[in-house]
């Protein structure tokens, strides 16, 4: 009897939880003005940057993208890092919660879920356009996988990711929140696994000394927990502003101890930030150029204003002031956040190359730095990312109305 | 670390003549011992004593992993900068406008006593531990096992250009005619495999540069150079820890 209550009360939920779907898609047909405005906005710069991406590969990415020779990568790969580092950040916020078991994280978990989801997935459509032969990939990852690459586990563990986030936020939908536990346990281990080799992508090429050594994962999954947490302060804020609804207290105590989780995180990444530099002036005379080029060089502005003004030390100020309730105030910090952290990703990866392998061979050739700047076809893919993510937490919110189902 | 630090004394003093001759002398071993710790991967235990492993020639030659071991000694000094072995290159393996598997780089230093300019040839040192391979997500790129030349399946490459990120020595491409990344194969499909000795750099040097050849053959002239007490020989990049199979020296 017990057991058949259990299974009707289960089959209740599964339906009430597709039928607040389907008054979900109704309700996504009914908006204000900003709020259409938003997503034709967002939808066309998304569809631009689709053009844009298929127009490089048709006219050739040499020709299309800034990137050459000595400096291959460019800010699509810095922008994929930015969006993969956000969900894998996203997905370990938001598990503190509910595959934890710490219930002040609960009313964040969902939303989290589901924008940890299009993050990733922003991260593969700007990706795309930058690997020259993604459908080769998706043949020879499989048939001629290469286990020392950590380019290969990188992508086979994110793979595996999006499987257990996607799985795990339909069960949430479906109110079975044991199932959804068991595979956001899964997804962090599989984000942490892949997030880490993301790092060593860069910290195993032996031939860079910027980013060569075990600094690199480390330093990726901390700043995964940074930018997970500015990203769901900023976008549960910014959810609340597009429903014109007042927090409640226990959503409050959720942005709360979430900038807290923020506070700490900067603070890390800043003693982590302050060792690169110590320890790096150690070390040879192309690791030294690198980092001058961001304390004094033309990366000086990057650095200074926008990684540590913008990405952390306001915020971290303003977080310490707002003592977790000024919304206004942990809103804007995690806004910041945001913008900031894009540029620490654009930094990583574009002045880790810029010292030509060259240099300390005193050459004629390469006795300068080399320079990079994105193209106009790149800065469109980026913004249509971008794009995709705004357009997707539109639609989710009145799809999933607010996210809100409480999970126990 | 003592090879890092024999590295850099090779890079900087160069001119032996300074030198008191007991400390040149002792200086050319270290060098022996740096070339070893390159030269075949596998051979760093034979090399540790310099002494020992030069007791037996045999048992040193052994150690080299591939058979043939292709290899490469550029003699610096040798080189005029005209450039043929660039357009050699260019047109044995149909090499695109915008790209190059083998450049010649120049170094000025104003204050030497005699030519005031060096040119230094580069091109992929087909290294045993090369971080491309070791990147390279769908084994595109992989190291021959017959012959330890670092070669590309095009078909395989995906275009991530991890391989080109992480080359110490910038040796590799973007090949928009083929859609993969492109390299110096020590001419291996258009020439050594058909029967040809020589890499087409090799063969169009004027000046004997580029002297190519098996280096775990007792009998031939990149053994004999590399394993030469009288000769200073280097790698490029050692701090990489590539362990490259292109040696450079003077003379």
């Amino acid at each position: 009897m017990a057991e058949n209550a259990t299974k009707t009360a289960e089959a209740t939920a599964i339906a009430g939880g597709w039928a607040g779907v389907r008054i979900g898609v109704l309700q996504a047909l009914h908006g204000t003005k900003g709020y259409y405005a938003a997503l034709i906005i967002s939808g066309m710069l998304f569809l631009a940057a689709v053009a844009a991406g298929l127009h490089a590969k048709y006219i050739g990415t040499m020709h299309a993208y800034g990137a050459s020779r000595e400096v291959p990568w460019g800010i699509l790969i810095s922008t994929y890092v930015f969006f993969v580092v956000t969900s894998t950040g996203l997905c370990l916020v938001s598990s503190i919660g509910h595959v934890f078991g710490v219930k002040d994280f609960m009313p964040i978990a969902k939303r989290s879920v589901f924008l940890s989801i299009m993050t990733i997935v922003a991260g593969f459509f700007v990706i795309a356009f930058e690997i020259e032969n993604p459908f080769r990939m998706a043949i020879y990852n499989v048939i001629s996988p290469n286990l020392t690459s950590n380019i290969w586990w990188m992508g086979t563990l994110y793979g595996a990711y999006l499987f257990f986030m996607a799985v795990e936020f339909t069960f949430l939908v479906l109110n079975k929140p044991r199932i959804a536990t068991a595979m956001g346990f899964m997804g962090v281990v599989s984000g942490i696994a892949a997030h880490s080799n993301l790092g060593a992508v860069f910290g195993m090429l032996h031939g860079r000394e910027f980013w060569y050594g075990p600094y690199m994962p480390i330093y990726f999954i901390a700043s995964a927990m940074m930018s997970g947490a500015a990203t769901i302060i900023f976008f549960t804020w910014l959810a609340y502003k597009t429903n014109g609804e007042r927090m409640d207290a226990t959503m409050m105590r959720a942005l709360n101890v979430t900038t807290k989780v923020g506070i700490l995180l900067i603070c890390t990444i800043l003693f982590f930030t302050a060792w690169k530099f110590i320890a790096g002036f150690v070390g040879g005379e192309a690791k030294s150029a690198a980092l001058e080029l961001l304390l004094t060089g033309s990366y000086a502005f990057n650095f200074w204003v926008l990684e540590m003004a913008l990405g952390m030390v306001i915020p971290l100020a303003l977080f310490v002031l707002s003592r977790g309730q000024n919304l206004k105030l942990i809103a804007a910090a995690s806004a910041m956040m945001i913008f900031g952290i894009f540029f620490m990703r654009y930094d990583l990866v574009i002045v880790g190359q810029l010292v030509p392998v060259y240099y300390e061979l005193g050459v004629n050739d390469y006795a300068q730095l080399l320079s990079y700047a994105p193209s106009a076809h790149e800065i469109v893919i980026v913004l249509g990312g971008l794009a995709f993510v705004g357009l997707t937490f539109l639609l989710g919110e009145k799809i999933f109305s607010g996210h809100k189902s409480e999970i126990h | 670390m003592i090879p890092n630090r024999i590295k850099t004394e090779g890079l900087k003093k160069e001119d032996l003549k300074i030198v008191p001759d007991i400390e040149r002398r002792q200086f050319l071993k270290m060098g022996l011992l740096i070339t070893g710790v390159f030269a075949g991967g596998s051979i760093l235990s034979a090399t540790s004593i310099v002494n020992k492993a030069f007791a037996s020639v045999r048992e040193f030659a052994e150690k080299y992993p591939y058979k043939p071991h292709y290899s490469m000694v550029v003699h610096q000094d040798r080189c005029i900068d005209c450039e043929l072995c660039m357009t050699a290159c260019v047109k044995t393996n149909n090499v695109p406008t915008y790209g190059y598997r083998t450049k010649i780089l120049e170094r000025d230093d104003p204050k030497a006593a005699d030519r005031k300019r060096e040119f230094i040839p580069v091109l992929c040192n087909q290294c045993n531990t090369p971080p491309c391979v070791l990147g390279c997500p769908t084994k595109a790129t992989y190291k021959n096992h017959s012959n330890g030349i670092v070669m590309m399946e095009s078909k395989k490459c995906i275009g991530c250009k991890t391989c080109m990120a992480a080359c110490p020595y910038n040796a590799r491409y973007f090949n928009e005619e083929i859609g993969a990344v492109d390299k110096c194969d020590f001419c291996f499909s258009s020439r050594l495999s058909k029967g040809e000795k020589l890499t087409a750099c090799a063969e169009a040097c004027p000046a004997k540069v580029r002297i190519f050849g098996d280096l775990s053959d007792t009998a031939s002239d990149v053994y004999n150079t590399v394993h030469n007490l009288e000769k200073t020989v280097w790698v490029l990049r050692a701090e990489a820890g590539a362990k490259p199979n292109v040696f450079y020296t003077k003379g």
